[in-house]
């Protein structure tokens, strides 16, 4: 038997209740019944059980991105050594596993593709990735989706799995990109996320990976994602919704609500800050001592009951 | 740096575009003599720099061949709006060309499959 424990009023349309409204609700709940969070929605605790309703291990997995294997330009003459470097930093914190955000490759090469297999492959991680609109120059992912396309995918590449009682979710973002716009989701694939995430609770945490930002960080430099809203509008009714991406090779984070939307750094090269007067969204050169202290990896700590926290390293720290 | 190369290259450029009317106009007065040399279809350029085409709307007459050159350090692909695709480049790495001749007087809109964002036109006339 339980007492019944009313919430107070949200303040936030769209957002859970306040940290200090869960207080309070906390300390209303009769002995038999405490409110706990869990993907950022409160959920009843059973005291009796001793277990949450929503299941969500402890564990811990890491983001790398724009790798741009094959890049030789003088803003990282050597690419493959830096990878190296990121991934034993990622070997460092011996994460579950390891999401690819895109650009693996710098021009769709076989030759490309394989090299950074191979680098890949020496961390023994689970990986999986989404492609970068260098990994898809010319032939719509196909080659890159033969070569990393491991995991059970749709026909248009896009794939989801479950993790620790994680929902993650690949979207794609960066094929069939039309004259004058960014990225590009498209109809099949905002009604394959729709079908997606049907019936899964609002207290899953969601992880989105996927290769450009899905909001618009620059339109004059590409740096967003078209369709970008209809996606992010099918996630608000999550408590704890995570969007990871790459492909402007720094670190700039929104939060809208619960959902949570961070880029990541590139392990090859930085580029300059959005919109930055008389800069171009491509290769940044750095003096070399500098390289290392604006390239980087991600760790993502998934804590049960607790937010989802993004920890961003340079490969000089 | 960046800034002085694309002067620099922008002021190449220009100078290039320049020449072909006024060798013209010098030689009007010996029109027989630069004929054969004007009526040859002449290569035109288009220089990808900064992620931009130039010059952005390129006029050229029937019969032209168009080169475009990538003078960035990312790679951009010359790719024609129209469906199904009149030209298509691969990808152009730095340094690397990509020509067309254009048979068909119109106008053709082009794009980067790479940077969508980047666009041109070429004019036949």
């Amino acid at each position: 038997m339980s007492d019944t424990t009313k919430m107070p009023e949200r303040h936030e349309p769209g957002a859970g209740p306040s940290r200090r409204n869960l207080l309070k609700c906390m300390m209303a709940g009769s002995a038999g019944v405490l409110w706990s969070v869990a993907g950022g929605v409160p959920m009843p605790f059973d005291l009796g059980s001793g277990k949450a309703f929503a299941a969500t291990g402890d564990f811990t997995f890491m983001q790398i991105s724009d790798t741009h294997i094959g890049f030789k330009a003088p803003a990282n003459p050597d690419p493959e050594a830096t990878l190296k470097d990121a991934l034993a930093k990622v070997a460092a914190v011996r994460p579950t596993m390891l999401l690819h955000t895109g650009d693996v490759s710098h021009l769709t090469k076989p030759e490309q593709f394989e090299q950074a297999a191979a680098i890949m492959k020496s961390t023994g991680l689970e990986t999986h990735y989404v492609p970068g609109e260098h990994d898809t120059i010319n032939d719509d992912g196909k080659s890159f989706f033969e070569r990393f396309g491991h995991d059970k995918r749709t026909a248009g590449g896009w794939y989801s799995f479950d993790q620790a009682g994680v929902h993650f979710i690949g979207l794609i973002n960066v094929v069939n990109l039309r004259p004058g716009g960014l990225g590009y989701l498209g109809p099949d694939q905002l009604a394959w996320l729709a079908a997606d995430l049907k019936g899964k609770t609002a207290s899953t945490p969601i992880v989105v990976f996927t290769h450009m930002p899905m909001w618009t960080v620059s339109a004059a430099w590409g740096w967003g994602t078209d369709d970008a809203e209809p996606a992010i509008a099918q996630l608000k009714r999550f408590g704890s919704v995570t969007v990871l991406n790459g492909h402007i090779h720094q670190v700039i984070q929104k939060v809208e609500g619960n959902v949570r939307l961070q880029t990541a750094y590139s392990t090859a090269f930085p580029q300059a800050k959005p919109d930055t007067p008389g800069a171009s969204p491509g290769p940044l050169k750095v003096a070399a001592d500098q390289l290392k202290s604006v390239l980087g990896v991600r760790r993502v700590d998934v804590v049960r009951d607790q937010a989802v926290t993004l920890t961003d390293a340079t490969l000089a720290a | 740096m960046s800034a002085l190369r694309f002067g620099g290259r922008r002021a190449a450029a220009s100078a290039a575009a320049l020449a072909l009317p006024l060798l013209l106009g010098a030689g009007a007065g010996s029109w027989i003599g630069w004929h054969s040399v004007a009526a040859a279809p002449a290569p035109r350029d288009v220089v990808i720099d900064n992620f931009a085409f130039g010059p952005a709307t390129l006029t050229v007459p029937r019969g032209s061949t168009v080169t475009w050159t990538n003078k960035d350090d990312d790679p951009h692909t010359v790719v024609s709006d129209s469906d199904p695709k009149l030209f298509k480049s691969g990808a152009l790495d730095t340094d690397d060309t990509f020509t067309f001749t254009f048979n068909e007087a119109g106008t053709f809109k082009y794009f980067c499959t790479i940077h969508p964002r980047m666009q041109g036109t070429v004019i036949v006339q």
